[in-house]
């Protein structure tokens, strides 16, 4: 790749500053291989090995240095799953997760060590946070924990109040209660940035805000960003969203990635069909033109016993019989865009490649 | 004309919170003819769920409703319990956001659908499930025979939802009230059941009317759509109006502060500053006036009536003006309008691709 944008160029600059960058600029900050979570195997007797939920079950992913990648997916995709594991909240089965190039976990790298520099903020603003903390309190229980001095952490936690636009003087004191909605998650994000992370999950961190509010936490989280050097991992199953957030997405269906690649190419040429269907079943928003016939058809399938071959093979409209006991692999259909899919794949032998 | 099949005028709803009163619903109109879907847009605590619910009285015995609910020619407000309960589902019924509460989880779906059947009809149990049959075939549920002796828990949520809608049509009503029924589906989903009651409504020609926080989805569904803000109604008027056209400050904050519509990557949302009001604590005039570009001295006095924009396109709002003066007003304002001037730009190149 030689050629560099110039947002790339400035980001690199300031990464070249970063005292805390190992790798340097060219390794991703999060690398995921192989990663698998199978949920309810280890039961015990009354378990057959029959009953697994495969909630993750083989993915591989970067996140370069200061992106944003978008991870978007219908319920029971895996896309919360893939962020617990991440945070190591659950033990993965299998996989590893590298960060700026160091094993977690490993003597490189300490569960601890990674956890200063990777934070999570949740979907639920209220039973994410202490109701018996005050709001300054929340913000430097982090960095109290840490090592910092109580009047070095509460000082921090002004700071950051101040940064995520919430009057320190008026709003220090308060319970979780005593605020609204859209305070409290400023409130987790202010959290999540206590420790100095490099990394933020934001895990459907605006899904349950107004619309009204919404838009004022995704312009902070913008601001944010630049101002600390952040990488976002951004989960939401609102495309609109993801489409503004995202430098590239992440697709997945069933515990497995469909397609990856640059914001752009996935939303603009789509090349697998479930986000294609995902993408034309975003309600239309313009009155002459409403949605005539439902891009797919029935629910997403349960991941106990998810379907042979390509997993979203019942529902797909140009399925063959190929897919049925053949997995696709994610193939590179340019630009670094992977799509999961035989159709991306000119060699695959599905038979629509065929009659084009 | 007849009288519209729901005619709600002055409607308020308050409830006793300790010794204070809360206006949840503060002087709404409404009315909804026959074979058509009226849609009340709003966030959390606009008032839009207590409105509808104030329909089929479910609030507690606590709440008191004020003002006047006819339906069908028959007044709401002064049912007994008898006539009520034969009102609900069989003049009137719900469809609920969440189908896993709603439905009782130790019965049969069919079994649930039938009681309903057997209760407002008089019909046998065995008559009660055929029409469940015939429901669940006609909501195209796959396999019906079989989900009929469905637990809810065995049935997914997209299908529960439209087991739900099953229900909510059995005794025939000629009134379906649905309280964001799609919001806790799947994209994939929702897109579904958008079209399933699309098609119902049309063909049973029922009166709809849709509580949703969603513009897509109001648009997907409605004829015309009430946007609610503080527990009034704000601005109404046919769908296509009110989204190319919106009269409203706060209708065009809405629409402007969607991610994909306003801005694209690299820019920033047009985002409405401020949070929704706090309706123990509503301000005098204008609910809106705090978070309003556009606010002027007399919106914090006293609460703007309704302004004829167009032949059914109100809005109330001070500076709203009807529509042969509001594009030279546009002008006269455009710092103000810049943004809002982009967006119609954007629907007119759609509608020009349509026409």
């Amino acid at each position: 790749m030689s050629m560099i944008r110039e947002s790339d160029r400035s980001r690199i600059a300031t990464l070249a500053a970063d005292p805390q960058d190992r790798g340097g600029p060219g390794t991703p900050l999060l690398s995921v291989r192989g990663l698998i979570k199978h949920f309810g195997r280890t039961a015990g007797l009354l378990s057959r090995g029959r009953n697994v939920v495969r909630a993750v079950d083989g993915i591989d992913f970067d996140v370069a240095k200061g992106e944003t990648l978008g991870i978007v997916g219908e319920s029971g995709c895996g896309k919360s799953t893939t962020a617990r594991l991440i945070m190591q909240i659950i033990v993965p089965d299998a996989g590893d997760i590298l960060f700026d190039g160091e094993e977690v976990g490993s003597h490189a790298l300490s569960l601890g060590e990674f956890r200063q520099q990777t934070q999570m903020v949740f979907q639920d603003s209220y039973s994410s946070l202490n109701p018996r903390l005050t709001v300054e309190g929340t913000i430097a229980f982090g960095p109290r924990v840490h090592g910092l001095s109580r009047r070095t952490a509460i000082a921090r936690a002004h700071d950051l109040l101040h940064r995520v636009g919430l009057e320190p003087s008026r709003f220090a004191g308060c319970y979780p209660h005593e605020i609204s909605g859209g305070q409290r998650q400023r409130v987790n994000i202010a959290r999540g940035l206590a420790l100095e992370p490099r990394l933020l999950i934001l895990d459907e961190a605006v899904s349950a805000l107004d619309k009204s509010v919404e838009a004022q936490v995704l312009n902070l989280l913008l601001d944010l960003k630049e101002e600390f050097g952040l990488t976002f991992i951004f989960i939401s199953h609102d495309l609109n969203v993801v489409r503004f957030m995202s430098d590239r997405v992440m697709v997945m269906y069933l515990g497995k990635v469909a397609e990856v690649g640059p914001a752009e190419s996935i939303l603009a040429l789509p090349r697998h069909p479930y986000t294609q269907a995902l993408l034309a079943s975003m309600p239309s928003m313009d009155p002459n033109n409403r949605t005539q016939e439902a891009p797919v058809s029935g629910d997403p399938p349960n991941p106990i016993n998810p379907p042979s071959g390509c997993r979203f093979h019942p529902r797909c409209k140009m399925v063959a019989a190929l897919c049925a006991h053949s997995e696709p692999a994610p193939h590179d259909v340019g630009a670094g865009h992977l799509a999961a899919c035989h159709l991306a794949n000119p060699e695959s032998g599905h038979p629509r490649l065929a009659a084009a | 004309m007849s009288a519209p099949m729901v005619d709600v005028q002055g409607l308020t709803v308050d409830f006793a919170v300790g010794a204070k009163s809360i206006r949840a619903a503060a002087g709404v109109d409404i009315e909804v003819e026959k074979g058509e879907t009226l849609a009340l847009l709003g966030e959390s605590g606009s008032g839009k769920s207590v409105t509808l619910r104030a329909l089929v009285r479910l609030h507690p015995k606590s709440a008191r409703i004020g003002g006047a609910i006819k339906i069908d020619g028959r007044d709401v407000l002064k049912m007994t319990a008898a006539e009520l309960s034969r009102y609900r589902g069989g003049v009137v019924s719900m469809v609920f956001q969440d189908p896993g509460l709603a439905f009782d989880p130790v019965y049969r779906v069919g079994d649930q659908i039938a009681e309903a059947v057997v209760r407002h009809n008089g019909a046998s149990f065995r008559d009660g499930r055929t029409r469940a049959l015939e429901l669940f075939e006609r909501v195209r549920i796959p396999s019906p025979e079989r989900r009929l002796d469905n637990y809810p828990h065995e049935m997914s949520g997209g299908m529960r939802q439209r087991a739900m809608i099953a229900l909510a049509l059995a005794c025939r009503p000629k009134v379906l009230l649905a309280d964001e029924p799609t919001t806790a589906l799947d994209a994939t989903v929702q897109i579904q059941v958008l079209l399933l009651l699309r098609e119902l409504q049309r063909e049973l020609g029922l009166a709809v009317i849709f509580v949703t926080h969603d513009i897509g989805v109001a648009v997907e569904v409605a004829d015309r759509i009430a946007v609610m803000y503080g527990g009034r109604i704000v601005e109404l008027g046919p769908c296509a109006k009110v989204i190319r056209a919106p009269a409203h400050p706060y209708t065009r904050g809405l629409l402007m502060s969607r991610a994909g519509h306003g801005a694209t990557k690299g820019g920033r949302l047009v985002a409405i500053p401020g949070s929704p009001p706090d309706l123990a604590n509503l301000p005098p005039g204008c609910a809106f006036a705090p978070r309003c570009s556009q606010v002027i001295d007399s919106c914090r006095k006293a609460m703007p009536t309704a302004v004829a924009i167009e032949a059914a396109h109100i809005a109330c709002c001070l500076r709203a003006q009807p529509a042969a003066v509001f594009s030279g007003r546009a002008q006269a304002l455009n710092v103000s309008s810049v943004d809002t001037s982009k967006n119609e730009r954007g629907f007119d190149e759609n509608s020009k691709a349509w026409a």
